[in-house]
């Protein structure tokens, strides 16, 4: 098991670094994990990471034409905001499980 | 208080070894056009972007249906000469007219359910997604289609030898469809 240690709190995370309880999650922290992946958060992040952090709360399975049909951002604009793999990046720095998609 | 963030292992962590023989890039060649040979290499593209590796796709013969405009969202899947649907079917009856629309259209359904877009969809996700669209020119002159016959996501229609050059560089793999 692994765990980040946040300002001397402890949160486990599994071997690939997703939060294993969502409710761990802090915008300060989002902003700390994002830093690793090289990426600095704006709002436009933060309005994408809190829609998915709402639709895993209600249950629904996540993909990343969801994400370009949510009116947040369109694809192309996803891709941008989290280069490397934007569905797996942005579900890390929102806390919640790594999304099983296929598309 | 100072921001500090530190990850911890306590167990051996970490299958994935980053420097050695990662995917960086995916070639995916589409010669077929039944509906799930060229959502096989859609998938396989976009699948390859949306995990950071980048993504380039050749249609070429009778992959060159999936973007044509006209054609792209009405590919059929075969029911004769297709042992693996509905095995014990006989082919005169999956033969007969209007047999082929209506297992298409079945299976279209099925992937809706599946929240999968239809082929023009998903070529513009794999357009948006950073990835690149190309048409074989020899199939092409053969079709008789031009670049404005094809969706505006084609970049360009391009020979066997340009197609080599897009493979180009250290951890590129080559899937044929």
């Amino acid at each position: 098991m692994e765990t980040l240690t946040y300002n001397g709190t402890q949160i486990d995370v599994n071997a690939e670094g997703y939060l294993k309880d969502m409710k761990q999650w802090t915008p300060e922290l989002a902003i700390e994990m994002a830093a690793q992946e090289d990426i600095t958060l704006t709002n436009k992040h933060f309005d994408v990471l809190n829609w998915l952090r709402a639709k895993q709360a209600e249950g629904t399975p996540l993909s990343i034409r969801k994400v370009g049909n949510s009116g947040i951002v369109d694809i192309k604009q996803f891709y941008a905001l989290f280069p490397g793999g934007p569905l797996k990046v942005s579900s890390k720095i929102a806390g919640i499980p790594k999304p099983a998609s296929c598309i | 208080m100072q921001d500090v963030l530190e990850r911890t292992a306590t167990k051996e962590a970490a299958v994935v070894d980053k420097n050695k023989g990662k995917v960086k890039k995916v070639l995916v060649i589409c010669s077929k056009g039944k509906l799930e040979d060229v959502y096989a290499a859609l998938v396989m593209a976009n699948g390859a972007l949306m995990e950071g590796i980048q993504a380039k796709m050749f249609f070429t013969f009778f992959g060159l249906e999936a973007i044509t405009k006209k054609s792209a969202d009405h590919l059929h899947t075969a029911t004769v000469g297709n042992p693996a649907f509905m095995p014990g079917m006989p082919t005169v009856v999956a033969g007969l007219p209007g047999f082929e629309a209506f297992a298409s259209y079945m299976m279209k359904k099925e992937m809706d359910k599946l929240d999968m877009p239809h082929v023009t969809e998903f070529l513009q996700m794999i357009d948006a997604g950073g990835g690149e669209i190309y048409a074989c020119k020899l199939a092409a002159d053969m079709f008789h289609l031009k670049k404005e016959d094809f969706v505006d996501e084609v970049k360009d229609i391009i020979t066997v030898g340009d197609m080599y050059a897009l493979a180009e560089g250290e951890g590129t793999q080559i899937i044929f469809v």
